[in-house]
């Protein structure tokens, strides 16, 4: 056994003091419980993505193929070719520090590589390196530096500490848009193979299934009719969904992840019933299985082939448009990218609300509706009918998940919704909501569960506002019209600001919901007592 | 002068200089950040940990004054605060927890200081100052302990609901047997255990 030769006097006298070393010079540690477990080179097959070959990332040889750098370096040069947007923020950061304060990672973990801008400039320094005349004659005095495997496990490390949330965008005066350089690095750390498994894997499944967990149409089938037992034990209704209907009138698409994860599962819930009480001539699909899209987080064109089977699916079954699910970044994908990719989608009819003629003009091009967005128009017309008491026990803040509100801009319709269907809500304070809302810290498939400490780190600006809110209002509960939040903020809230429950806004719906022909109801979706109906349970 | 004295006098250097300790553990670019940003909602980590100290301060002044225990609840919400930050940060348990130590070299450095000038606290109470802040240290490592375990059992669950859902999809779970507590975060399941209560 080791001699303890420590006396008493110089425990008490810890050093403080931390290295002064420029960040080129503090090598980085890849830390456990701060990364993702690396994928499976079966899965990079599925999707035949280059250099697959095994790796661990706590080990010191990450077995980069043979001519790694020149992959990297033409790599880059394609990309700055291609994307003139990337070429710009590589070039015209003046390291004005804006949005250095602004990421949930930097505010939550101290680690100055967290900074937008340093992280950036990971990147930038070795574009400066390489691609940039002052760069290459002054080098570090340029802030240029050589590209190296220590420089490729620190770009690894760091882009997946991004959730490309955008709120350091928000505060950049130039409107250097962060979350693309770390698609670059992603995109440029995947020609490598270095892809991780949490998102490897659901890309594969995706590929082969059309969803992130791989269900087959038979097991999305007796996911949903899982709910429809007890929905019909909550409301004394039968409802009969249908799956691949042709002829339908809208297609249905939503995260595969409500169909099997707690709180999602309640949402789903709340959109059979919501479109039973309609009569709503629409379908699921079980092709058309995922509203999300992890390819977005190898590269556009990963994300472009997943993307591709929501046209598809709607050409096959002849719909007039299409309704989407709540979700996050399903909407960043549709919203800004899926025109680009499959458009036009001519074979489609401009959206109306069957129920409302409410014409949807800003889904003029995509043909496809957010929920929010049609329920709320729905609740504006007076369609339904709400009694809000059956969610008195619940005190509701509202998430604004990243890609809708920064992504999309839909800001007020979820609000909308939840203070028609809730007597007690609150917000959050205003920096920390709506555009300027803090991301959950799980984002762009860091929602792993072996990275839990970053993932906490991260959700730590978000949690301290949902804190302020329950200290100060009693809030109990925090809804989301996304999927991953559903999945993430639950652990977040638990470790920060236990006592609090996470929802989606349909299943607040789906609770005040009066529907035509339901038995008194004395349950609500999650199957508690109702306020007030604790004795009959 | 009485040692609640001393401090009550004292108060915002040594919980200037306490809080500047802490930061000096954090790079020099984010203690500045964690420092000068004084809004608690664009800096939780500064501003709770700030807040934390004086509030540790204040109870222990009190507790010294009237001479009675300390309030344990409200002591272990302050130190919650800032010890649930630091155990998911860069820092070893004793680095975590450590600033507790770090208060009474700032206290006996300010005695030291005010002995040239002014009467000064007794070693006796310094001494019970020094038990007092070993007692915090200790329910500091205990909070520590339950956060790192907090975060494991996160881990834990959500590993143990991934691997259900894939036997369920593999048809490898009989629905009879769903009602183990492994699986009690699971869909219907919370039906079943009323059931079974009923």
């Amino acid at each position: 056994m080791a001699k303890f030769t420590a006396k008493p006097k110089d425990l008490i006298n810890i050093d403080y003091t931390t290295p002064k070393t420029e960040w080129m010079d503090t090598p980085t540690e890849i830390r456990e419980h701060m990364f993702c477990h690396a994928t499976k080179a079966k899965d990079l097959e599925t999707v035949e993505f280059p250099n697959i070959h095994e790796w661990r990332p706590q080990d010191e040889d990450w077995k980069l193929p043979a001519n790694w750098e020149q992959t990297i370096l033409q790599g880059m040069q394609d990309l700055l070719k291609k994307y003139r947007s990337f070429q710009l923020f590589m070039d015209i950061c003046v390291r004005c520090g804006a949005c250095a304060d602004k990421c949930h990672f930097f505010i939550g973990s101290g680690d100055p590589k967290n900074m937008p801008v340093l992280r950036a400039e990971l990147m930038r320094s070795v574009y400066r390196g390489n691609f940039t005349l002052a760069g290459k004659i002054l080098k570090k005095l340029a802030g240029a530096r050589k590209l190296t495997p220590a420089v490729i496990k620190e770009w690894w490390y760091y882009f997946y500490q991004c959730t490309e949330c955008r709120r350091c965008s928000v505060f950049c005066p130039y409107g250097i848009d962060t979350a693309e350089v770390t698609m670059m690095a992603r995109e440029l750390l995947n020609l490598l193979g270095l892809q991780l498994g949490w998102i490897g894997g659901p890309v594969a499944n995706c590929y082969m299934k059309g969803n992130h967990l791989g269900l087959e149409p038979h097991t999305i089938k007796s996911s949903v009719e899982f709910f429809l037992d007890d929905i019909k034990e909550i409301t004394g209704i039968t409802i009969e969904p249908t799956f691949n209907r042709k002829g339908a009138e809208i297609l249905f698409v939503t995260p595969s992840g409500d169909l099997f994860a707690n709180p999602g599962t309640y949402t789903a819930m709340g959109y059979l019933m919501l479109f039973h009480e309609l009569g709503l001539d629409y379908t699921w699909s079980t092709y058309a299985s995922e509203g999300g899209n992890f390819g977005f987080f190898t590269s556009n064109e990963m994300a472009k082939r997943l993307n591709s089977k929501i046209y598809a699916e709607a050409k096959r079954l002849g719909v007039k448009w299409i309704l989407g699910g709540e979700c996050g970044h399903m909407w960043r994908v549709i919203h800004q990218y899926m025109d680009t990719w499959q458009g036009p989608a001519d074979f489609l009819q401009e959206p109306v609300s069957p129920i409302t003629g409410t014409k949807f003009e800003n889904a003029k091009a995509t043909k496809m509706v957010h929920i929010a967005e049609f329920t709320a128009d729905l609740i504006k017309n007076n369609k339904l009918k709400l009694d809000k008491s059956r969610n008195d026990h619940l005190v509701v803040t509202y998430h604004d998940s990243c890609n809708t509100a920064r992504g999309m801009g839909m800001l007020e319709e979820p609000r909308y919704i939840i203070n028609n269907v809730c007597n007690h809500f609150h917000e959050m304070p205003e920096d920390t909501i709506k555009e300027k809302t803090f991301c959950c810290g799980s984002g762009t498939g860091l929602n792993a569960s072996e990275n839990m400490e970053l993932r906490m780190r991260g959700g730590l600006p978000r949690a301290n506002a949902v804190k302020f809110v329950k200290e100060k209002h009693g809030v109990n509960m925090l809804a989301n019209v996304c999927a991953i939040d559903r999945a993430t903020l639950s652990a977040s809230v638990d470790y920060w600001v236990p006592g609090t429950a996470v929802c989606g806004t349909h299943e607040l719906v789906a609770n005040a919901l009066v529907m035509k022909g339901e038995k008194e109801r004395t349950l609500d979706i999650r199957l508690e007592p109702l306020p007030g109906k604790e004795a009959s349970e | 002068m009485k040692l609640y004295d001393f401090l009550s006098e004292n108060k915002t250097a040594i919980v200037s200089t306490w809080f500047n300790e802490i930061l000096a553990t954090y790079p020099s670019d984010t203690s500045n950040f964690l420092k000068n940003k004084k809004d608690r909602f664009a800096n939780p980590v500064g501003q709770t940990i700030f807040a934390g100290m004086e509030g540790l301060l204040t109870q222990i002044i009190a507790g010294l004054k009237t001479g009675e225990v300390l309030n344990k609840a409200e002591i272990d919400l302050l130190l919650d605060g800032i010890v649930r930050i630091r155990a998911i940060q860069d820092f070893k348990p004793s680095e975590a927890v450590g600033f507790i130590s770090g208060l009474k070299n700032i206290v006996s450095n300010q005695v030291k200081d005010a002995k040239k000038s002014a009467s000064v606290p007794s070693e006796g109470e310094l001494m019970e100052l020094g038990r007092l802040l070993d007692d915090l240290l200790l329910r500091a490592f205990d909070i520590y302990m339950g956060c790192r375990e907090k975060i494991y059992e996160l881990k834990a669950n959500e590993a143990r609901n991934l691997t259900f859902r894939l036997l369920r999809q593999a048809n490898l779970i009989n629905e009879s047997r769903m009602s183990a507590p492994c699986f009690l975060n699971f869909k219907n399941i919370d039906k079943e255990r009323k059931e079974v209560a009923k």
